[in-house]
């Protein structure tokens, strides 16, 4: 097998796993403060076309990224408005989010359709790291983004795992009662969490029109916010297991599109459902194992936090 | 010893909520390095009390006194920083963190940098001081019920708690876990905290306590030093009734033992043993109570019974047929009833209809089943039929359960498990918030099912009622029953012993 | 801390006028939203709004294109509506959807030569057993080891449209169209008849069938009875000994498999060849609807009606310019002034002035009991 084949399919990985592993961060945080985001597909959607629209407007595609960013934050604050203040059901909150984002980014972009960007995110080579033998061109010859999320995995690792921030986030998660009575804010934190993990989803709407394929196509995520969801919950909810699961999820995608040149027999489509199934099976797995090693699901995902009167 | 001068001072504290005056005119006071314990029975005003202390309520009238100076606490944050802490009888931790996370759980003043290592030392230095030995760094969620009750202690200090306020410690101790206890609490003591012990278990109280305070019905009703009182004393103070000897009943002689449990045992839902090794036998045409104060394993008791909880070990037999273990439906089938406690999430469907709830136990069989479909004509009138013969008042068969007064609703509950005159019947605190009248006729039913020859176990915190319509009083304490008394020959003094665990081994 | 403050008190009991109101009121303000975006898109909202409606409603043609859009929304509305119905939350009707499809696709493929009589009730019954299928694996898992069937039954979804994709350009691709990821065109005989001059199949009348047979469970049997139960009082159902886990996967497998009959009906009565566009995510469309409708079998109908209608309304719209996503920006519209209504039904928010304290300490959102109850 061609070594150049190789490198460059790897590569390509990358590229694959970078929106799964932006959108896939952010949920994992709204996630652990207990609060799921069904919407994701739509917000993805939504950065895609702010991104592209705010990037044909001003010629910057570092504009376009904050664009996606905002947006993206916006629409969780919806969510969260829905979901932690009116208490209304996630499911049908998230849902309706997406058939929101799916429509109205349709709507918005039918202008868009066709243009070429006049901006985007190129390929930046970092002096030194790219010059390493396989992983400088796998790793460090991508765009801006890509290195972003190299950075934003650690970060929020650290940020869950290592401040009081991130401690309170996953106590509302776990026990909201709890955390309630020892003086943290439920409603607040949970606000944070999902609109920080919404503007990341934005964003990573913003990289699929801005970097990956720089044109603006009706649903392009394809998918990609369902495989983040079930991405999350691979991942055990865990940073750097979720980034290990964008890249096999994403390897997944582009061994999917390169079967051919490979000599894989695997039709595409098989390839690109394990990403799914994988999530099922991962997720008996934890659920029949209860809590291992805080590995687990948080307590209290999914279920709207009222205080208790008694 | 002279009484040292108080730390914290509750004065002519005052406070009541819809239809009950929970603390009337209540004196309180802890002094540094003392241990001064709270008796009472349920709903004597005890939990009130101490949830003014604590911050969580608001005094009608009186004023609370901290070194002397008069404070207010609006809010429980409001009394920890003001050195108030609360080990609350449930737990206040989130399992899947360590002992060192959850220390650090709205911590004020602290950095945004989470050093558990700072932490952890800190921990220690607390641990060594009190001798309360926790791992700082273990997962809470693998601690036992002690260890976790010793990191809920250390929380309050680590906040700078000088009054530890304890809630009923020792109901989810093993014996050895008390012991450790008090050990740790009289090296808080001995190091200057004040401890307010709450209680319901007279022998713990006269060894750890340095004062005894009694609540009856909201009022101090008594106060003494463990040299000073027994064990006698204080139960009659806690009790307190004079009875003027239960109603005149018809005594008929009553049959052969058709409830017969040996040796019963079950565990908790948090998974120590509630269930010690139960012996019981209730006759047929007796009505046997079950007196104990709430917490000793009654519900995992009638839980069991009804096949809605595993046996551990042990049989449970009714007219000879064995019962352990096996399906609520075949239990039920075999004539063994159960109202359960939590009347409105167990016993009914609360938003659910009226007939619905009432034809849960045969639905399946004709009449009110034709074929797979249900006679809704048959349905609704039987629904209608019970409701007329059991009086229950605001009830429409297909109006929701919800809809009806609490003691209409344990109406219907009784009347859907009366109906089929049942051989046997587990009745767990059945007249529960209710109100005189509905408590009457709830009384007026049991009543008339013992007369028909039903086994009857009569679960209660309602030592009056126990007293009005047991043939038998039996008392359970830690998992055990401790003692069996004929009603004739009862007396509270006695009870009261048994129920806080006197002559217990 | 002295000013008015804002409390939250959760009803007793919802309020009727709340719950007769806000879902027409939602309408209203929806259409109101809508005409905003569309003003701020430089379109004329009045002629889009009645663009939309008569081509929904304004010719005989025109209705019979919106029942043909109710068919597959009605159906897997009623899927989801039975899974609901006992708490048991079936997202994977879009999956179970192609399902059915694929395996009605593969009694037409195979067997080309049945004649009509035979063909479409196997196609149909397959149907119902793809989907069957397709819900089995999320039902086990939930039923027998408590696993969240949310996850399980989203996740299939786009296997299975995956799977479809598959097999429309590999397996059973259409030599015909070369490279378009269509199946060949099924053989008449696998055709749902239709009423003449128009594209209203019987679907339609599987539909109301469903929706009937549906409410008669629901209401009138035994099993409805344990539905009923087990969906809004599981404890209670425990108590009394129902067997839950027995109907957790009963409830689930056949609410697979009517989505599976919605995927036939749209496969046998519309498309007539097995194609990755089969479904205009009927599946996820029926949540909402199957929740707009409160579980309600006739409400059901009516709300399938009015998305058909604003589907149909928002594809004839697109000749005067305003793209057909503004159908689907309603849609949400709708439901998000909904899911705010609701909330107003279910809790009270007060402003109050609160009596002056001591300590300035926060205040706690939800009043303790004493201070309310003083006040109440």
């Amino acid at each position: 097998m061609d070594t150049q084949l190789v490198i460059d399919i790897l590569a390509a990985v990358v590229v694959a796993a970078t929106p799964l592993l932006l959108a896939g961060l952010g949920e994992l945080v709204a996630e652990r403060s207990g609060v799921i985001n069904l919407g994701l597909e739509g917000i993805m959607l939504m950065g895609a076309i702010a991104g592209f629209a705010a990037m044909s407007a001003t010629g910057s595609a570092p504009v376009g990224a904050l664009a996606g960013l905002a947006v993206g934050a916006l629409l969780g604050l919806f969510h969260s408005l829905f979901t932690i203040t009116l208490r209304a059901d996630q499911i049908v909150a998230g849902l309706t989010l997406t058939i929101l984002g799916t429509g109205l980014s349709a709507y918005l972009g039918k202008p868009l359709i066709g243009v070429p960007a006049a901006a985007t995110f190129t390929r930046a080579p970092l002096p030194l790291l790219s010059d390493l033998p396989v992983l400088g061109p796998v790793l460090f010859q991508q765009n801006a983004l890509v290195y972003l999320t190299y950075l934003l995995v650690p970060a929020v690792a650290f940020l869950l795992q290592r401040t009081r921030w991130g401690l309170h986030v996953r106590a509302i998660g776990e026990n909201p009662a709890a955390a309630d009575s020892l003086g943290v804010g439920v409603q607040s934190w949970r606000y944070a969490a999902v609109t920080v993990g919404a503007a990341l989803a934005g964003l990573a709407g913003a990289y699929l029109s801005l970097a990956y394929s720089t044109f603006w196509i009706e649903n392009m995520t394809a998918g990609r916010g369902w495989v983040a969801l079930g991405l999350v919950i691979f991942a055990g909810w865990n940073p750097f297991r979720l980034a290990l699961g964008a890249l096999l999820f994403g390897g997944l995608e582009a061994l999917g599109f390169n079967a051919q040149a490979l000599g894989v027999g695997i039709p595409s489509q098989f390839l690109r459902m394990l990403p799914y199934l994988l999530t099922i099976v991962v997720l008996a797995i934890i659920t029949v194992h209860g809590r291992q090693r805080g590995a687990g699901v948080p307590a209290a995902l999914g279920l709207p936090y009222e205080r208790e009167t008694s | 010893m002279t009484t040292p001068a108080p730390f914290v001072q509750l004065r002519g504290i005052c406070k009541s909520f819809p239809g009950v005056l929970a603390n009337d005119r209540v004196d309180f006071a802890v002094a540094a390095g003392e241990i001064h314990a709270l008796l009472g029975e349920n709903g004597a005003g005890k939990s009130t009390l101490m949830g003014i202390l604590s911050g969580r309520y608001q005094p009608d009238a009186g004023e609370i006194l901290l070194d002397g100076r008069p404070v207010s606490f609006g809010s429980p944050g409001d009394a920890i920083s003001h050195g108030i802490g609360m080990v609350h009888q449930h737990f206040r931790l989130v399992e899947s963190f360590t002992v060192v996370e959850n220390l650090a759980i709205g911590l004020h003043g602290a950095s945004w940098l989470l050093d558990a290592q700072v932490i952890a030392t800190q921990v220690e230095q607390l641990a060594a001081r009190y001798g309360l030995r926790v791992h700082p760094r273990a997962r809470v969620g693998a601690l036992s019920v002690g260890e976790r009750q010793r990191v809920e202690i250390l929380r309050a200090l680590f906040r700078g708690a000088r009054v530890l306020i304890l809630d009923e410690p020792t109901a989810v101790l093993t014996p050895q876990e008390t012991r450790a206890l008090f050990a740790t609490l009289r090296q808080l003591a001995a190091q200057g905290a004040g401890i307010v012990f709450i209680s319901h278990k007279l022998g713990e109280v006269l060894a750890i306590a340095d004062r005894i305070t009694v609540l009856r019905a909201g009022r101090v009703v008594a106060q003494a030093r463990p040299g000073e009182t027994t064990q006698a004393e204080l139960a009659r103070a806690m009790v307190g009734r004079e009875l003027g000897g239960p109603p005149p009943r018809q005594r008929t002689p009553p049959g052969p033992p058709r409830l017969v449990v040996e040796g019963l045992r079950a565990r908790h839902d948090a998974g120590y043993e509630a269930l010690r090794g139960i012996d019981l036998e209730v006759r047929a045409g007796e009505m046997l109570g079950l007196a104990g104060v709430a917490g000793n394993g009654q519900r995992e008791l009638a839980e069991t019974l009804a096949g809605l909880r595993p046996a551990s070990a042990g049989r449970v037999r009714l007219d000879g047929h064995d019962l352990t273990n096996r399906s609520p439906r075949a239990i039920h089938a075999a004539g063994l009833a159960y109202v359960p406690e939590d009347r409105l999430e167990t016993g009914l469907g609360p938003d659910l209809a009226v007939a619905d709830n009432l034809i849960v136990r045969d639905y399946h069989r004709p009449p009110l089943a034709r074929g797979p479909f249900l006679d809704r004509r048959a349905v609704t009138e039987r629904a209608a039929r019970i409701i007329r013969a059991f009086d229950v008042r605001g009830a429409r068969p297909w109006l929701p359960v919800r809809a009806l007064s609490g003691g209409n609703a344990q109406k219907l509950l009784l009347a859907r498990e009366l109906e089929r005159r049942p051989l046997a019947l587990v009745a767990a605190q059945p007249t529960r918030g209710l109100d005189v009248a509905a408590t009457e006729a709830v009384h007026r039913l049991l009543l008339e099912q013992r007369q028909a020859g039903a086994a009857i176990l009569l679960i209660s915190e309602d030592l009056d009622e126990l007293l009005a319509l047991s043939d038998r009083l039996a008392v359970i304490y830690e998992g055990r029953i401790i003692g069996v008394l004929d009603n004739e020959a009862l007396d509270p003094d006695t009870i009261g012993l048994l129920m806080a665990g006197a002559g217990a081994a | 801390m002295s000013g008015l403050q804002l409390r939250l008190e959760r009803r007793p009991a919802p309020s009727s006028l709340a719950l007769a109101l806000v879902p027409a009121l939602a309408l209203v303000l929806a259409l109101l939203l809508g005409a905003l975006v569309l003003l701020a898109t430089r379109h004329d909202p009045v002629a889009a709004y009645s663009a939309m409606f008569s081509g929904a409603f304004g010719s005989w043609y025109a209705v019979s294109e919106t029942l043909v859009k109710v068919i597959p929304l009605l159906l897997a509305s009623l899927a989801v509506l039975l899974g609901f119905r006992m708490s048991v939350w079936n997202i994977g009707a879009e999956g179970q959807l192609y399902a059915g499809a694929i395996a009605a696709s593969w009694v037409a493929l195979t067997f080309p030569d049945l004649p009509a009589s035979v063909m479409l009730p196997a196609a149909l019954l397959a149907g119902f057993v793809g989907g069957c299928l397709w819900a089995l694996p999320p039902a086990a898992l939930r039923a027998f080891l408590g696993v969240n069937e949310i996850i399980t039954t989203l996740m299939l979804n786009y296997v299975a449209i995956l799977f479809t994709g598959y097999l429309v350009t590999g397996p059973w691709r259409d030599p015909a169209t070369g490279n378009f990821p269509y199946s060949p065109r099924f053989p008449d005989a696998a055709e749902l008849p239709a009423i003449p001059g128009t594209r209203v199949h019987l679907g339609l009348p599987l539909g109301l069938v469903v929706a009937g047979l549906l409410a008669l469970v629901l209401d009138r049997t035994r099993w409805g009875y344990q539905l009923r139960v087990i969906g809004r009082a599981p404890s209670f159902a425990r108590y009394a000994g129902l067997d839950l886990a027995r109907n957790i996967l009963l409830v689930l497998v056949l609410s697979g498999g009517i989505a599976g009959l919605a995927g036939v009906a749209e496969l046998l009565g519309i498309t007539h060849r097995l194609q990755l566009n089969l479904s205009s995510s009927y599946g996820y469309t029926a949540i909402v609807i199957a929740w707009l409708a409160r579980l309600n079998v006739a409400a059901t109908l009516v709300v399938s009606l009015l998305f058909a209608a604003l589907l149909v309304g928002g594809f004839s719209i697109q000749t005067s310019g305003v793209p057909a996503a503004l159908a689907t920006i309603l849609q949400a519209s709708i439901l998000f002034f909904i899911l705010a209504g609701s909330f107003l039904s279910r809790y009270r928010v007060r402003l109050r002035r609160p009596a002056p304290r001591p300590s300035a300490a926060t205040q706690p959102l939800l009043v303790p009991p004493g201070e309310g109850a003083a006040e109440r």
